[in-house]
């Protein structure tokens, strides 16, 4: 595993800088037919959010793929919480990471603090993953 | 409190939904894989669901007139709330077994709590939602509590 597990230690960031066309894709793998995500007009004018607003699980899924692609073949997520803080849009970059903060080497049972934030560098989607390396 | 939540309101705690059982496909995981930009074969080949693949599979289906003008399906396993603005809320999901193409799983959601809480600009209604998703073994496979706050 690079970087090894270790208290403290941050995994690589990844950015995400979704279009309409991942965006309708998500959504469309959902079956979710909210307007706000698709529709320019009633996003902007009806509910005057200032673009087309990223899905909420979408964030989620990306705190997840930090934790699982650092810990490829050699571990298990085991469980998550997280929250969506603030509203997303088309046109932003976010990045997702995640820092490691208990480690039993032992049983291998992990746990990472996991973000997602926006330009600003206001955390959007906050969240604790809990992981299982194998033994 | 302002007592916003009424003894026949309270009463919908324990609710449950219809169980829900739906096929896992290699094409619905790879769908889902590439919408979320997922850069792991395993996923992208749909040789085994990621996590959060349920919400997919388990995101309510309903006909056209069902859904409310601006596109949304209602949650029938909810009562009619006195607040109804939806903030942001939380989700916790445990990952007990994989979920592999050919699986069957069931979904049983339950309204497991209804609270109030003073926020700093008014009161605030929590509710909790349980969704135990089992196999055909009858092994839990998933459990996920998503907690949602209305202003």
């Amino acid at each position: 595993m690079n970087p090894e597990p270790a208290v403290g230690v941050s995994l690589p960031e990844r950015q995400h800088s979704p279009d309409n066309v991942q965006l309708m894709l998500y959504n469309a793998v959902l079956w979710n037919g909210h307007r706000i995500h698709f529709d320019l007009p009633y996003a902007t004018e009806v509910e005057g959010y200032p673009g087309l607003v990223l899905a909420g699980p979408m964030l989620g899924d990306w705190l997840h793929q930090v934790v699982d692609e650092w810990l490829g073949d050699d571990g298990v997520i085991t469980r998550v919480e997280y929250s969506n803080r603030g509203a997303t849009y088309v046109g932003d970059t976010l990045t997702a990471g995640a820092t490691i903060t208990n480690y039993d080497e032992q049983s291998g049972e992990l746990t990472l603090d996991v973000f997602i934030k926006n330009e600003a560098g206001d955390v959007v989607a906050p969240g604790v993953i809990g992981a299982r390396l194998n033994r | 409190m302002s007592g916003l939540l009424s003894d026949a309101l309270l009463a919908n705690i324990g609710r449950t939904s219809e169980p829900r059982r739906e096929l896992v496909t290699r094409r619905d995981i790879r769908k889902y894989a590439v919408a979320t930009g997922s850069r792991l074969p395993k996923y992208l080949n749909g040789d085994v669901a990621p996590p959060m693949f349920h919400v997919p599979l388990f995101w309510d289906v309903v006909e056209l007139s069902e859904l409310t003008p601006d596109g949304v399906s209602i949650d029938k396993l909810l009562p009619k709330f006195p607040l109804e603005r939806a903030m942001a809320g939380g989700l916790e999901i445990e990952y007990l077994r994989p979920v592999h193409p050919g699986d069957w799983l069931t979904a049983t959601r339950t309204l497991t709590n209804i609270y109030e809480k003073a926020g700093r600009s008014g009161p605030l209604i929590f509710y909790e939602v349980l969704m135990d998703i089992v196999n055909d073994e009858g092994e839990l496979v998933i459990r996920e509590k998503t907690t949602r706050i209305l202003r």
